[in-house]
Order: C-alpha cells, then sequence, then structure tokens
C-alpha cells in the first residue's frame, strides 16, 4: 500500500505564502510578512523531511496523482509528482538551502523598499522550483521551468527604477526563452513519438530502443534539443550571457536563483532524461564539450573581473560547466553531487560576499576592498571554509565532488580531464584572489579613510558606473552583517565542510553512499553491450579492476590537489606579495588582456549580430509595414470607405417622392427580370 | 364574336381613360376619366361572368372612391398643375424600369397562356356562392377587413380633423 | 372566345399608366388616383385567372382588394388633407423635407 505522502503540499505551501504576501503584503507589518515567508517556506522544508523519513518505506518511483489537467484524445497530462532518490536530494537541496536563504534575506532586506514584494517573489520562486522538481511529466517540469524564469526576471529587476536592472532581468528572460524554444520542440517530439510526457511512460519508450551511434535520430535530437534548453537555464555556451547581468538583482537572489537552485535546473532535467541521453551518444557528447568549453571560457573571464558578485558569477557558469561534463560522460551521479555541493559552497559564497558588501556600505568593487579580515571576523571565517570547498582542497565538499568529475571525464577522454584540470587551476587562482584582494593586505575603500587612493589592480575592468546596488545605509563604518545574516552563513559553512563525505569514492577508502543511494535511478536502465561512448557504468569502481583503478584515482586526485594549491600560490604571488605585479602583466599582454576583461566581446556580437537587427526588422517590418500599414490601414480605409459608400448612397434620400417611384419601378423591374430567369432556368 | 367585340370597345374606353388620367393638368379632370375606367372595367367584369365583383365595382369603386376623390378635389380647392423641377431619378430609371417591367411581364403571360381561350360568362359569379365561399373558407380575412376598415375610419377621422377643433373641445 | 391573353395584356397595359401617372404627376391627387388606377389593373387580371383556372377564389381576393383599397383611400385622402393644411401645396416636389 503505497502511503500518501501529500507531496503536492511541498510547492503549495509556498505558493500561498507568496499569495499572501503578494496580496495582502502591503498591509502586513515587516515582521508579519517575515513571518508569513518564513512560515510557509519552512514548512515546506519540513514535509520534504517529511518525506525524506519516511522515504525508505516506499517503492520507487513513488508517483503521487492530484488531478488530471489536459485530456485531448489519447494525450493526456496530469498534476502528478513524482518522488525518487534523484527528486528527494534535488529537494533536500532546493528547500534547505533556500530556507537558509530565506533567513538571512530577513536581514539583508530589512531596510529596503518593497519588502513584501520580495519575500513574495522568493515564496514565487520556490513554488515554481519545487514543482520543476516533483514534476511526474514533461509539461509540469515545463511549467516549473518557465515559471523559475519568470520569478528570475521578477527578482533580478527587483530595484526595476534602475535602468541596468531592468534591462538584466529583460536579457535573463529572454535569453532563456531561447532555450525554452528548444524545450519546447524537443517536447513536441516526445509527444509525437511517444503520445504522452509522463517520465515513466516515456522512458519506458525508449528503453527497448537501442543506441543512435549514427549520430542521427529521434533520441539525437531531442537530446540536443533538451540540451538547448538546459543551456539557457543553466547559463552554458551559447546561452549563458544572462547570468552575469543577473548580478544586478538582491544578493540573496544571486545565491538561490543563480548559484544553489534554477541554474542547476537543467542540469537535473539532463540528469532525469538519462535514458534518452544515454542512447544518443552524439548528443552525450555534445553536452560534454559544451560543459567543459563553458568551463574554460567563464574561467579565464573570471580572473579578470574585479566586481566580486561578477567574479562569483563566472565561477557559476563554470562550475556548471563542470556539471554538464559530468552528465555527457556518463556520470550523471556524480553531477547530481557537485550539484549538492555546488549549492552549499556556492550560495555560502555569495552570502558572504553580501555580507562584505553590507559592511563596506554597498561597495562591489574589490579593488576598493583589501583588509577585511579583522573587521569582520565571522564573514571571513565563512567565505575561508567556501574557498576551499570551491578550489577541491581535501576534505572540503568541493574536493570529493569535482574529483569525482575528473576521474570520470578522464575515463572518457583525457581532454575532459585536462581541461577540467586546467579550470580547476583557474578557479583556485580567481577563488583566492578574490579571498586576498577582499580580506588581507590594506583596505583600499572609501567608507572608513576617504584619503586613500584605490590601489591599482588589474587595469579597468568592467564595473558599472556608480554606486552597483542602493544599499548603503550609512551607519558609519565596517560592521560585522547582524546574527540573522550570520547564521545561515555558519550553517553553510558547516555543509560546505562535511557535505562531500557521503560521497568519498572507494580509492579513498569510502564506500560512495552517495552514489549508491542513487544507483536505482541511473541503473535501472543503462544500456547492454550494445552501447558505446558511454562511460562504464560507476559501480565498476569497485567492481572487477579495484587496485589499478584505485591508484590511477589516487595519482589523479593528487594532481588535482596540486593544480588547487598552485592555484593559491599564484594568488599569493600576485596579490599579497607583490600587488604591482599584475598591472605589469596585464599591460604586457595589451589586447588580449583587453578581450577577456571584455568578456571576450561576446555581449557586443550578440547584440550587433541578433539584437540589433531584430530589433530594427521588427521596427521596420512588423510595426511600419504590417500593423501600420496592414491592420491600422484596413481599419482606416474601411472606415473611410464605409463613410465614402454612405456619402454616395445619401443622396438617394432626396425626400424627393417621385424619385423614390422611380427607384422602386426599376428595382421591381429587377426582381421581376430575375424571377422570370429564375423560373425558366 | 360579340364577346371579342365588346371587349374591344370598352377596353379602348378603358385605355383612353387611363391615357387621358395621364394628360390631363386639372385633377378633376383626370378623377373623371378614372370613373370611365372604373365603369369599363365594370363591363370586362361582366364579360367574365364576374356578377357580383362588377356590381361592388360601380358602387364602391366608382361610387364611394371615387365620389370621395371628387369631394377632396373640391375641398382642397385644387389647381392646374405647375411645372416644376421634377426628379431626374424617376425619369431616368422610373419610366425604363416600368417599361422593361411590364414587356417583361406581358411576354410572359402570354407566352404561358397563349392560344388559350375563355368564354364570355365563363365563371359565373353569383352573390350566392361569392357570399357562401367568404362566410366559409374565407371568414378570418373578412372578419380582418372589417376591423381593418374600422382602423381606417378613426384614422382617416383624427388625421383630418381640425386641430383648432380639438382644442375648443377641451376648452368647452 | 377571347384569349386569355387579351385581359392579361389590358391589365398590363392598364397597369403600365398607373406607374406612369405615378411617376409624371406632380399633384398629390393625381398620384394617388393613379394607384388607384394600378390597383384596378391588379383586379382585371385576378379575374381573369379565376375565369381560367375556375377557382373563384380570385374573385373573393379582387372583392378583399376593393376593400383594402377603399380603406386605404379614406386614410390617404385624410393625410393629403393634412399636409395641405400645413404645407399649403398640393405639389409633391414642395413636400421635400425629409431629404438629406
Amino acid at each position: 500500500m503505497t502511503p500518501n505522502l501529500h507531496l503536492w503540499l511541498i510547492p503549495v505551501l509556498p505558493l500561498l505564502g507568496a499569495a499572501a504576501n503578494g496580496l495582502l503584503g502591503k498591509k502586513f507589518s515587516r515582521q508579519t510578512v517575515v513571518a508569513v515567508a518564513l512560515l510557509f517556506s519552512g514548512a515546506a522544508f519540513a514535509m520534504v523531511l517529511l518525506a525524506a523519513s519516511r522515504f525508505s518505506s516506499l517503492t520507487t518511483p513513488h508517483i503521487e496523482y492530484l488531478a488530471t489537467w489536459i485530456r485531448a484524445g489519447k494525450f493526456q497530462v496530469d498534476f502528478s509528482f513524482y518522488l525518487d532518490q534523484l527528486s528527494l536530494v534535488m529537494l533536500l537541496v532546493v528547500t534547505g538551502v533556500g530556507f537558509l536563504i530565506h533567513i538571512y534575506s530577513v536581514g539583508y532586506i530589512w531596510e529596503e523598499g518593497g519588502f513584501y514584494r520580495f519575500f513574495a517573489y522568493l515564496n514565487l520562486f520556490m513554488f515554481f522550483m519545487l514543482t520543476l522538481v516533483l514534476a511526474s511529466n514533461y509539461l509540469l517540469m515545463f511549467i516549473g521551468w518557465e515559471g523559475v524564469g519568470l520569478a528570475s526576471y521578477l527578482l533580478i529587476g527587483f530595484w526595476f527604477t534602475k535602468d541596468s536592472a531592468a534591462a538584466a532581468g529583460k536579457k535573463a528572460f529572454i535569453v532563456n526563452r531561447i532555450g525554452d524554444f528548444g524545450f519546447l520542440i524537443a517536447l513536441f517530439l516526445l509527444i509525437k513519438h511517444f503520445g504522452t510526457l509522463n517520465f515513466d511512460q516515456v522512458f519506458q519508450g525508449v528503453v527497448p530502443m537501442g543506441a543512435e551511434t549514427g549520430g542521427a535520430g529521434l533520441l539525437t535530437a531531442v537530446g540536443l534539443l533538451l540540451m538547448v534548453g538546459a543551456a539557457g537555464k543553466s547559463a552554458q555556451i551559447p546561452l549563458y550571457v544572462w547570468l552575469p547581468d543577473a548580478m544586478e538583482g538582491p544578493t540573496p537572489v544571486s545565491a538561490l536563483i543563480h548559484a544553489a537552485t534554477m541554474v542547476t535546473a537543467g542540469v537535473y532535467m539532463v540528469s532525469r532524461s538519462h535514458v534518452i541521453f544515454e542512447r544518443a551518444p552524439v548528443a552525450m557528447t555534445v553536452v560534454a564539450i559544451i560543459g567543459t568549453l563553458t568551463a574554460l571560457f567563464a574561467a579565464t573571464i573570471g580572473i579578470t573581473q574585479t566586481d566580486i558578485k561578477k567574479v562569483l558569477a563566472y565561477s557559476t557558469v563554470s562550475q556548471l560547466g563542470y556539471m554538464f561534463i559530468a552528465c555527457g560522460v556518463g556520470a550523471f551521479s556524480a553531477a547530481i553531487f557537485h550539484l549538492m555541493t555546488h549549492a552549499f559552497f556556492k550560495g555560502l559564497l555569495f552570502l558572504a560576499a553580501g555580507s562584505v558588501i553590507h559592511a563596506v556600505s554597498g561597495e562591489q568593487d574589490m579593488r576598493q576592498m583589501g583588509g577585511l579580515r579583522t573587521k569582520i571576523p565571522w564573514t571571513f571565517w565563512t567565505m575561508t571554509i567556501a574557498t576551499f570547498a570551491i578550489t577541491g582542497i581535501p576534505p572540503f565538499a568541493g574536493f570529493f565532488s569535482k574529483d569525482e568529475i575528473l576521474w570520470r571525464a578522464y575515463q572518457a577522454s583525457w581532454v575532459y580531464w585536462f581541461i577540467g584540470l586546467f579550470t580547476a587551476f583557474l578557479t583556485s587562482f580567481y577563488m583566492f584572489r578574490l579571498w586576498f584582494m577582499t580580506f588581507f593586505g590594506e583596505y583600499r575603500g572609501v567608507a572608513e579613510d576617504s584619503h586613500h587612493e584605490p590601489a591599482h589592480d588589474i587595469a579597468h575592468a568592467d564595473t558599472r558606473a556608480g554606486a552597483p546596488a542602493p544599499h548603503g545605509h550609512g551607519h558609519g563604518g565596517i560592521h560585522e552583517s547582524p546574527r540573522l545574516m550570520v547564521v545561515p552563513l555558519v550553517v553553510l559553512a558547516v555543509l560546505s565542510f562535511v557535505g562531500g563525505w557521503i560521497g568519498v569514492p572507494g580509492a579513498l577508502g569510502g564506500s560512495n553512499h552517495f552514489e549508491k543511494f542513487l544507483g536505482p535511478v541511473f541503473h535501472a536502465t543503462t544500456l547492454g553491450a550494445e552501447g558505446h561512448g558511454v562511460a562504464t557504468p560507476e559501480n565498476e569502481s569497485e567492481g572487477p579492476e579495484p587496485q589499478a583503478g584505485h591508484a590511477t584515482e589516487l595519482i589523479f586526485t593528487g594532481i588535482s590537489v596540486f593544480a588547487g594549491l598552485l592555484g593559491f600560490g599564484l594568488a599569493w604571488l600576485l596579490y599579497y606579495r607583490d600587488p604591482q605585479l599584475p598591472q605589469r602583466i596585464a599591460a604586457s599582454l595589451g589586447g588580449l588582456y583587453q578581450a577577456v576583461v571584455h568578456k571576450y566581446y561576446i555581449d557586443e556580437l550578440y547584440a550587433a549580430l541578433f539584437v540589433k537587427p531584430l530589433i530594427a526588422g521588427s521596427a521596420l517590418i512588423l510595426w511600419h509595414g504590417i500593423d501600420r500599414d496592414v491592420i491600422d490601414a484596413a481599419l482606416d480605409n474601411s472606415a473611410h470607405g464605409a463613410r465614402e459608400v454612405s456619402d454616395s448612397v445619401r443622396h438617394m434620400q432626396s425626400g424627393n417622392l417621385r424619385s423614390y417611384a422611380g427607384w422602386v419601378a426599376a428595382g421591381a423591374a429587377v426582381v421581376i427580370a430575375y424571377m422570370i430567369w429564375m423560373g425558366t432556368r | 364574336m360579340t364577346h371579342l367585340i365588346i371587349f374591344l370597345a370598352f377596353g379602348a374606353l378603358c385605355v383612353a381613360g387611363a391615357v387621358n388620367l395621364l394628360v390631363q393638368r386639372h385633377p378633376i379632370n383626370s378623377a373623371l376619366s378614372l370613373v370611365v375606367v372604373m365603369g369599363s372595367l365594370a363591363v370586362e367584369y361582366l364579360l367574365l361572368g364576374a356578377e357580383f365583383v362588377a356590381a361592388v365595382q360601380v358602387i364602391v369603386y366608382a361610387g364611394a372612391v371615387m365620389v370621395l376623390f371628387v369631394f377632396v378635389i373640391m375641398l382642397l380647392n385644387a389647381g392646374e398643375e405647375e411645372r416644376t423641377r421634377g426628379s431626374r431619378v424617376a425619369m431616368l430609371l422610373g419610366i425604363p424600369g416600368m417599361l422593361v417591367g411590364s414587356v417583361l411581364v406581358g411576354w410572359m403571360l402570354i407566352g404561358r397562356t397563349g392560344r388559350q381561350t375563355v368564354a364570355a360568362g365563363a365563371l359565373p359569379g353569383a352573390p350566392r356562392t361569392i357570399g357562401w365561399l367568404l362566410f366559409h373558407n374565407f371568414l378570418l380575412p373578412f372578419e380582418v377587413t372589417s376591423i381593418l376598415v374600422l382602423i381606417a375610419i378613426m384614422g382617416a377621422v383624427v388625421l383630418a380633423s381640425h386641430p383648432d377643433a380639438d382644442t375648443d373641445r377641451k376648452e368647452s | 372566345m377571347v384569349p386569355i391573353s387579351y385581359y392579361l395584356v389590358l391589365s398590363g397595359i392598364l397597369f403600365a399608366c398607373g406607374v406612369t401617372g405615378f411617376l409624371i404627376k406632380r399633384n398629390i391627387i393625381s398620384i394617388f388616383m393613379s394607384i388607384e388606377l394600378m390597383l384596378n389593373g391588379v383586379n382585371l387580371s385576378f379575374v381573369a385567372f379565376a375565369a381560367q383556372w375556375h377557382a373563384l377564389s380570385g374573385q373573393i381576393f379582387v372583392f378583399f382588394v376593393m376593400v383594402v383599397a377603399a380603406a386605404e383611400a379614406a386614410v390617404g385622402l385624410a393625410i393629403i388633407i393634412a399636409v395641405y393644411r400645413t404645407r399649403e401645396t398640393l405639389n409633391i416636389d414642395r413636400v421635400d423635407l425629409l431629404k438629406l
């Protein structure tokens, strides 16, 4: 007897919170708004914990049906919810980290205007994200997919009176839509061939199909199109351009949406559809290549940015690239593992960055920071833990997940591994650069000392002119954040430290609990002997060749730790020992440096290639050509014509009876003629 | 043979009266021509055997309606017509239209009926038979027309009453 | 033995004269009389057809036409009197206030 866990409550509770705050929040006091928001998101988290506690008694996948939504002939889509190990992991991450960020936001947004709006949007986002994760069919997932895009737009443009924020919100939404288009086409293909969008039914239909090694076929098409959607949502090449701009939003938003949850939706979707991808090797290769290129590309940009949030944004893009490398080589549980640890440490990094920004009264340019180590100790120590986690230093969380990915990538192709390794070096470099510039040296900013010239670091970059966020509150001096903001930092720091321990691989003496937990999801439908191009099934690391595999793995682990330490060393050299050195290096690199600092001019390229022609074409063809000259003209001319006709006809009513009689006689003749003609036909 | 002669004689009289109606300028002359037309038509009806209709034609049409017309002409002291600018439409559209219509209708009727002939007094319409039909098959139209006449009378009285007459009645 | 078409031709001629009078005449009463002429023409054709088809309902119909024509004449002349009172003219070209 399958127990009813009332899964539908998990998304609906935050929806109620959003409705309450959205509709009535204006009249609530701040305390009430906070209480409502925290209550509903906390309740969702509690329900997830409840489901987790009873998880072992369930048969997976556990599907709960709520209502029928669409029924058209044989095509049916229901509101039903799907719980298995994968969605449980995602649920825990989303609700857990989400709840922590809600708590943090209370402190961060307390003095802002639009207080209730923020929490309403946050809860709304939770609703959509949870729908996405819990959906048991692609269409309901698409609803959540679109909805998180909407919530992202609303939250990025939260300070909508600022032009750059509003534009960033639009950019995010529009670029997402491009990806969604690919997603939609994939859905149409699925409907056409399987007649349904339910996960279990689609996958059952796919399982008997063999691998499409030729590279052309339904599953390859579906896989590639799904990847287009994932590239849009998870900011991969070529649709990543919205994520750096999304930093216009408040920092908790960046933490929640653009680090921990929304951007991981693409990874989740690809993992969920692993059955399809495993049978389309070409699509998998494309996924891996995109992930690799994106990881490297974003990391190179990250080493030149001076805005603390932008560095983290590019870092997110890069880390997402890692997750897609993992998906592309078939190591789906490794991707999810990295997703989870990334949620911890990247969320922590953003929240701590928010704390730093809060401390220096709104300044986001790292060149204006420095020496904050002693002034904001809690923030410093939690951020340090997060930095070590992301660079993959053991025993922090990032080490285990990143290493897993690199090891699996190597087994598919050494190219992936090498680029991933180099990117890990770059990651370490820019993260420790951030660490040194923010917390060490002398304070270079103006909040306390106004006589300091800002030190010349790497030359002018793309800092936005003027104050980044309307966040200054002028109660002078650099101060630690309130407890409400610090507590989530501490919790996440703990998770960043211990979070990787559930996935310790066999080579290092553990038994990979995480992978085993996700085993039923990813192994039940792997290919048999005819599949190739897919990485060896994951339980082989404990299988036939343990010793040789372990030794190689240990060597590789050592190499990646070394890369991380190398990055640390280089950053120490350039930003602690000899701060003038970066400027000389930058000057000597000249044009190349300029290109990287300006993000390889990709935004300008897109603007010239797509945006401007689209706007011009739209104005010329759609506005002038169709709207004005066809639609408006049709209406105007028909009105004009009606007037002309009536103007000429009105002369018939002359008031003269004889003319009327004349008309009648003529008309009668016509009628008689017609009737005679009809009669004789 | 006599049938044909009588028909032609009184037919010619009809047409002459009709044309005279068109030609005359004083309405009283037109009215009297119309009386001639109606009289001749009564004879035509007799030729076809419609005795009752012929009698009614003379009594009601020629004897009551036309008298009414003459009364009104005398009451209003209508003089000769003036020449006023008419309507171009009436001339350009109406006359040709009428001609075309009548030619068409005539051609149709002649084509259909062709050489069929009807004898004199072909269908005797005695008052008894007409009456029987009126009060059995056509009772409803008969009663309705009586109401119609009542309404017409009331309407005529109201429309033609002198405006001052009403106020006088109210004041007194 | 007269062919029925002769009666019908006569009826048609009367009708055509009526229409022509309606179009040509300027005195309202003359126009009204042209209408009566038209009605008479129609009556003749009714009676002729009744004789041809041996259906007395044709003559009955003539009876009704006459009744209606009488009623119409009464009302119409009353209207003419009213018009004359207000417009002081019987010329139809003068009564054209309803023009656009």
